[in-house]
């Protein structure tokens, strides 16, 4: 599943995280509709597998309602998974306890999509980033330094002038810095970025990607990158999993993805990716837009009913994904 | 009134803990009928308080005149009888100031308990949902159903009579809708980022209630609880004049229960009937005044 050829630790590339065959559905409607048999269930995710090495940072690419920030929140145990298993660090996530979920929670963090919501409006940055750290035991004398330092690491200037203030006395971009330095203070072995710059100004956007990568590097950090937006994912990731309702559809570097995609569907992807140039002609995405309702998908391939490339055999039978070259594609084509 | 609220179980021990309570509760204090409420309030605490020297004689004593006659159905500054006196020779300025006591305390603890188990009741059904939540608003649905002055009588035949029957029976019935409401606002409240931020962060379920949701619910359950002030007094007034109140206890309701008993009306009494009738209807609209002034905060988009 894993190739030799993108890694970048100088570690022995072992797996941290490894997901099989992960399903997560909700079941939509109330106890009425199960009595009159019109209850139907939603596959956010469903029958999703790959392996993340240590130090990797891995895109999750799709448009919104493909699953993608189920698929994030799956990876940190904060659904209860349907089916399938999810291992982290060779412990398999549904069957750790209770007792053992802080030591979880200390290893893998989770870096918000929208920081105004991100931290409570009535804690000042100190209190917000000392809640892990007492959660973790930390001692108090312990807390403040290590405040600074993680508020340093996000190059927050002069973070000391930041501790006493509240959320809306910050910018988009401080907060955000702020929501990465509470994921980043118990020093995690393993970050999810759900979308971390979708809610920023684009001025602020480029700053706190810098910020981003940068401490990835300089910990070591292995990380998921979830975005709708090919152009980031290119930018902080080495490997991109493009998903589309609930499933995975390409998976490889991110490099061959952008300039040769295999898959129908990725193929889209790139093509609608704006370019800065007024004179290329922009076609419109050949597959037309917003995807189908997921309570219903189409039989076979999901994507067979936006594909240009549908066949009959895409109607009766589930691609699985099949390694072409240096990637994984699930697509009859290949 | 800030008194009440502050026993309650969701502040966390910090060596400013009063000051931080009262800023959670913001006391509506620009609003005028909000401020005309506390006032009242600050009013009838103060005579509660201080009731034994404001009293000129015992509530429950029969008096005499200074000729050594009973001293019954004497009209206000009759004898130095301020607002005169009951037929049985009774002071009845006393037993409206002894009445704003048990009015205050009943009204007080009921509401401390509606607020009370309401609040953790909607706190634990909406924060923890499923079963947790079926169960619980099962039972609030169970207490939607009760009847409460019926109630109220059934249990004061079943315990003896105490003014405490009200404050049991408001305990046991009308948390329902504080429970109710407060659910619905977790439900919003545990679903904001920096709930799962905290959760993320490795806090306790315990923990997580307690510093993120709760606070924000505080304005909430002090309004349901200002609201349960003006229920009790009315209901303890109600049972009284019934007759199913406590007989050794003065309150508002049990003046009211004695004229009308004594026939005060007939003997054109206004001065012993109308002052505490006055009383509960100031303590009761001052509980609703408060009420509409924190209206105001919680909900600002509904103008008025």
């Amino acid at each position: 599943m894993t190739t030799p050829t993108n890694t970048v630790t100088t570690k022995k590339p072992d797996v941290l995280v490894s997901v099989n065959d992960a399903k997560l559905h909700y079941a939509v409607g109330g106890a009425f509709a199960a009595m009159r048999g019109k209850s139907t269930v939603v596959k956010a995710v469903d029958g999703v597998s790959f392996d993340i090495r240590r130090g990797e940072s891995v895109g999750l690419l799709g448009e919104s309602g493909c699953g993608k920030t189920s698929m994030g929140r799956l990876l940190l145990k904060l659904e209860d998974i349907t089916g399938g298993s999810i291992h982290f660090g060779g412990e398999e996530l549904s069957k750790i306890r209770r007792k053992e979920l802080k030591s979880f929670r200390s290893k893998a963090q989770l870096i918000f999509q929208n920081p105004f919501d991100a931290i409570n409006p009535r804690f000042s940055i100190r209190q917000t980033l000392a809640e892990p750290l007492e959660n973790a035991g930390i001692p108090k004398a312990e807390r403040e330094d290590r405040i600074i330092k993680s508020l340093e690491l996000v190059k927050l200037p002069e973070p000391a002038q930041f501790l006493d203030r509240y959320p809306h006395q910050l910018s988009g971009g401080q907060l955000q810095r702020v929501v990465m330095a509470r994921a980043l203070i118990l020093q995690p072995e393993f970050v999810v970025a759900d979308e971390p710059v979708s809610m920023l100004d684009v001025s602020v956007r480029a700053g706190v990607l810098n910020v981003f990568r940068d401490v990835r590097d300089r910990l070591g950090l292995t990380a998921i990158y979830i975005s709708h937006d090919l152009a980031l994912v290119r930018y902080v990731c080495e490997r991109t999993i493009v998903m589309y309702l609930g499933r995975i559809m390409e998976d490889g570097p991110t490099e061959d993805i952008v300039h040769e995609p295999l898959h129908p569907y990725t193929k889209a992807l790139v093509a609608a990716v704006p370019v800065p140039n007024p004179d290329q002609s922009h076609d419109p995405l050949p597959i037309g837009r917003g995807a189908p309702d997921p309570r219903n998908p189409p039989s076979g391939c999901v994507f067979r009913d936006r594909c240009p490339a549908a066949h009959a055999r895409c109607a009766a039978e589930v691609p699985q994904p099949r390694p072409v070259g240096s990637r994984l594609v699930a697509c009859h084509l290949f | 009134m800030p008194e009440i609220a502050v026993q309650k179980p969701i502040g966390i021990k910090r060596p400013n803990i009063l000051a931080r309570l009262f800023r959670a509760l913001r006391l509506p204090t620009n609003d005028p009928f909000a401020v005309a409420g506390l006032l009242i309030y600050l009013i009838f605490i103060v005579t509660a308080i201080f009731a034994d020297s404001i009293a000129t004689h015992d509530p429950t004593e029969i008096l005499y005149t200074p000729a050594y006659d009973l001293a019954a159905d004497l009209r206000p500054g009759q004898d130095g009888f301020i607002m005169g006196t009951t037929s049985l020779g009774r002071d009845i300025f006393s037993q409206l100031v002894y009445g704003s006591r048990s009015a205050l305390l009943i009204g007080v603890t009921a509401a401390f308990m509606v607020a009370l188990i309401g609040s953790i009741i909607g706190l634990v059904a909406g924060y923890f949902g499923k079963w947790v939540d079926a169960v619980l608003m099962r039972l609030a649905d169970i207490a939607f159903g009760i009847p409460f002055l019926p109630f109220v009588i059934v249990l004061a035949a079943f315990l003896k009579p105490s003014i405490w029957n009200v404050v049991i029976a408001m305990a046991l019935v009308l948390w329902r809708d504080t429970a109710r409401v407060i659910r619905s606002q977790v439900l919003t409240l545990r679903t904001r980022g920096y709930v799962e931020a905290a959760r993320v962060a490795g806090s306790s379920d315990f923990k997580i209630i307690l510093r993120h949701i709760a606070p924000n619910i505080l304005p909430l359950s002090f309004l349901y609880g200002s609201i349960a002030i003006g229920w009790a007094i009315l209901t303890e007034a109600s049972i009284s004049f019934l007759g199913f109140g406590d007989p050794d206890s003065i309150s508002w309701g049990y003046m009211l229960q004695d004229a009308f008993a004594s026939q005060a009306l007939a003997k054109q009494a206004f001065y012993w009937f109308v002052p505490p009738g006055i009383c509960i209807i100031l303590v009761v609209s001052a509980g609703f005044f408060i009420t509409r002034g924190y209206e105001n905060i919680l909900f600002p988009k509904l103008g008025r």
